[in-house]
């Protein structure tokens, strides 16, 4: 026997109440995955997005389309290195309701302007010689167990061919690679095979992306393009990638800030909760306390049994909860990945969480520890 | 270490102690002389409040005197600090208490057991010793149990094998029948003396009842704080 047994019996003696507390320690670990999994998805954006990258879109809003011939007169000025048009398909397979990235893009470019995107040499031949060619990204092949070499029909939201019909037919022909998953949530279709196919828009893209020799250039370089189409019918906003992913991540950065502080308020109740627990358990076991103290064991080891099982407590509690967020989070991230790829609980964000766990109960567990600590036995043996 | 220490296992010399209530002064041992001899089953009387526990927590190292020296198995304790004394307890004294006072979640032979973690020693060492000591009181078959499941007698005596399972050389028993019947405390009484006799444990038995008292050795008796004559 040794004393983590005593600890554990003592636990086990109010089963129910130790239940409630172990229960709203859960609740408040599952928030905490929760949240840092959601934290995770929109810093995983910010820091993918490249410093050296340009993204010109139409100055009044995001899905209005711009001419085309706009790439040309890109890439014709100074201190530009590659361009790269792209629309935005609204492609989904099978089900509506899950869209993912589809572009249509001049795919012969695309590795000039994204050189961190890997692609076999055989595959990237393939890809070419066929029009109806799909490159698509690992985690979005692996999202839908797709296959190379496969045919998939897919479905645009937006754009009929020029029979009525929105199944467009593709056949898997490259596969990409890149250093984060979270990068590979996407396809890319040949632009010819759009634009010669589609209903209506011919010649009109989505956004335009530019990237420049020297990243320190990005805000003067910006203002340059958008002088040069300022006063035409179509006039741009351009902004670096990484500040376009910032205000859009800033939109919800409210929401974040709220939801810290709900979980700060939860935490704070719990807090409460968890010491008044171990405060009653500890006021009930005086007598206890003073026989051991009376046995021999001293008070630094009176006040680590304390500690040790306020500590168990936390523990168990929020490894519980983490469990059980990261299965949440799990699951949401399989339906979620193409509106929120790189939903994930981190490693730190679990560590994080037992580090949190392990503060908790030592926080709760200090006033009863020093408490009994400072038992004094003869008083304490008079009181019975 | 010297000769007569070593035949008195506990020796008093003018042994006061004051509580302080606010203003005022409560002197509840006044100038104390006691000596007991090693091997002595030696019970204190007296009546309530004439400062029996008082003088059983000093000589147990659970308290300070306001003055005086106290030597209890070799050792000058009153001086001694809250960490040493808890070392030195656990060495030397085997308390047993009128309630018991045993862990309600730790079966009978855990509960024996509880001294033993201050040890270094194998679980299978202190489950060995803790088994011996239930032998001694006759309560293996109660091993398992748990002290709800006891009746107040068997509480009792695994409170009194928890107090010998160190291998104490003084036992303190304060009141150790005053919660049991006639019977029952005959079987504990019995059950001291064939530690006194057989065991070779020194005990300081405090008791209000003379039939129990009779079972000693020797009575002290002991009224407002002053110790009186001694009786055979
Ligand atoms: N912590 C304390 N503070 C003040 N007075 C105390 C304290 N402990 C005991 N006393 C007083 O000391 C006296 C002796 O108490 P005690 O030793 O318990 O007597 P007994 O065990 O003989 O009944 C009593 O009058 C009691 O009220
Ligand atoms: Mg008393």
């Amino acid at each position: 026997m040794g004393t983590l047994h005593l600890i554990r019996k003592n636990l086990g003696r109010k089963k129910l109440r130790t239940t409630f507390t172990l229960l709203s320690i859960a609740i408040a670990f599952v928030l905490f995955t929760l949240l840092s999994g959601i934290n995770q998805a929109f810093n995983a954006g910010l820091e993918l997005a490249g410093a050296d990258r340009l993204i010109t879109m139409h100055r009044m809003s995001f899905i209005q389309p711009i001419p085309i011939s706009y790439h040309r007169r890109i890439e014709a000025m100074d201190g530009v290195e590659a361009v790269g048009h792209f629309t935005w398909f609204g492609a989904y397979f099978q089900n509506p309701r899950q869209q993912f990235s589809l572009q249509p893009t001049e795919l012969s470019g695309l590795t000039d302007l994204y050189p961190e995107y890997q692609i076999p040499e055989d595959q990237w031949q393939r890809l070419m010689n066929n029009q109806t060619g799909l490159l698509v990204g690992q985690g979005l092949l692996d999202a839908y167990g797709w296959e190379l070499g496969q045919q998939v029909p897919l479905n645009s939201t937006i754009f009929p061919k020029s029979d009525g019909s929105y199944a467009w037919p593709f056949q898997i022909e490259a596969v990409f690679t890149q250093e984060s998953t979270a990068n590979e949530i996407q396809a890319f279709m040949h632009w010819d095979y759009f634009n010669e196919a589609r209903a209506f828009g011919q010649d009109q893209v989505g956004w335009i992306v530019t990237r420049i020799a020297d990243p320190d250039q990005s805000a003067e370089i910006a203002a340059r393009i958008d002088e040069r189409f300022a006063n035409s019918p179509t006039e741009t906003k351009t902004s670096s990638e990484q500040g376009w992913t910032a205000s859009f991540a800033a939109q919800f950065g409210n929401i974040g800030l709220i939801v810290q502080s709900i979980l700060a308020c939860v935490f704070f109740t719990l807090l409460l909760i968890a010491g008044n627990t171990m405060a009653q358990a500890i006021r009930e076991r005086t007598g206890e306390l003073a026989v051991m103290k009376t046995i021999g064991f001293p008070d630094s080891r009176i006040v680590a049994m304390v500690l040790g099982e306020s500590v168990l407590l936390a523990v168990v509690g929020g490894l519980a909860g983490i469990g059980l967020g990261v299965l949440f989070v799990q699951g949401a991230a399989a339906s979620l990945t193409q509106f929120l790829p790189g939903l994930a609980v981190t490693g730190s964000a679990v560590a994080t969480g037992l580090v949190l766990a392990v503060l908790l109960g030592l926080l709760t567990g200090l006033v009863p520890a020093w408490q009994a600590g400072r038992l004094r036995v003869v008083e304490a043996m008079g009181r019975r | 270490m010297n000769e007569k220490t070593l035949d008195h296992i506990v020796e008093l010399k003018g042994v006061t102690k004051t509580y302080h209530r606010g203003r005022e002064r409560i002197e509840v041992l006044k100038q104390l002389d006691l000596e007991i001899e090693t091997g002595e089953f030696a019970a204190l009387m007296g009546p309530s409040g004439s400062g029996k526990t008082t003088l059983l927590n000093l000589i147990g190292g659970l308290d300070h005197p306001s003055a005086g020296e106290i030597h209890v198995s070799g050792q000058r304790i009153e001086r001694l600090g809250s960490r040493a004394l808890a070392k030195w307890r656990s060495n030397h004294i085997g308390f047993i208490f009128q309630f018991y006072n045993l862990m309600p979640v730790l079966t009978a032979q855990r509960n024996v057991e509880l001294p033993l973690l201050l040890k270094k020693m194998s679980s299978k060492e202190r489950r060995d010793r803790a088994m011996t000591a239930l032998e001694i009181v006759g309560l293996t078959d109660r091993a398992k149990h748990l002290p709800r499941e006891l009746s107040g007698g068997q509480e009792q005596r695994v409170a009194i094998a928890r107090a010998i399972v160190s291998d104490p050389d003084l036992l303190l028993a304060d009141e150790p029948t005053g919660d049991l019947d006639r019977d029952t405390a005959g079987d504990i009484l019995e059950l001291l003396q064939t530690l006194n006799t057989r065991h070779g444990k020194t005990i300081l038995m405090v008791t209000h009842d003379p039939a129990a008292a009779d079972r000693a050795g020797r009575i002290v008796h002991m009224d407002k704080g002053r110790l009186l004559e001694e009786a055979a």
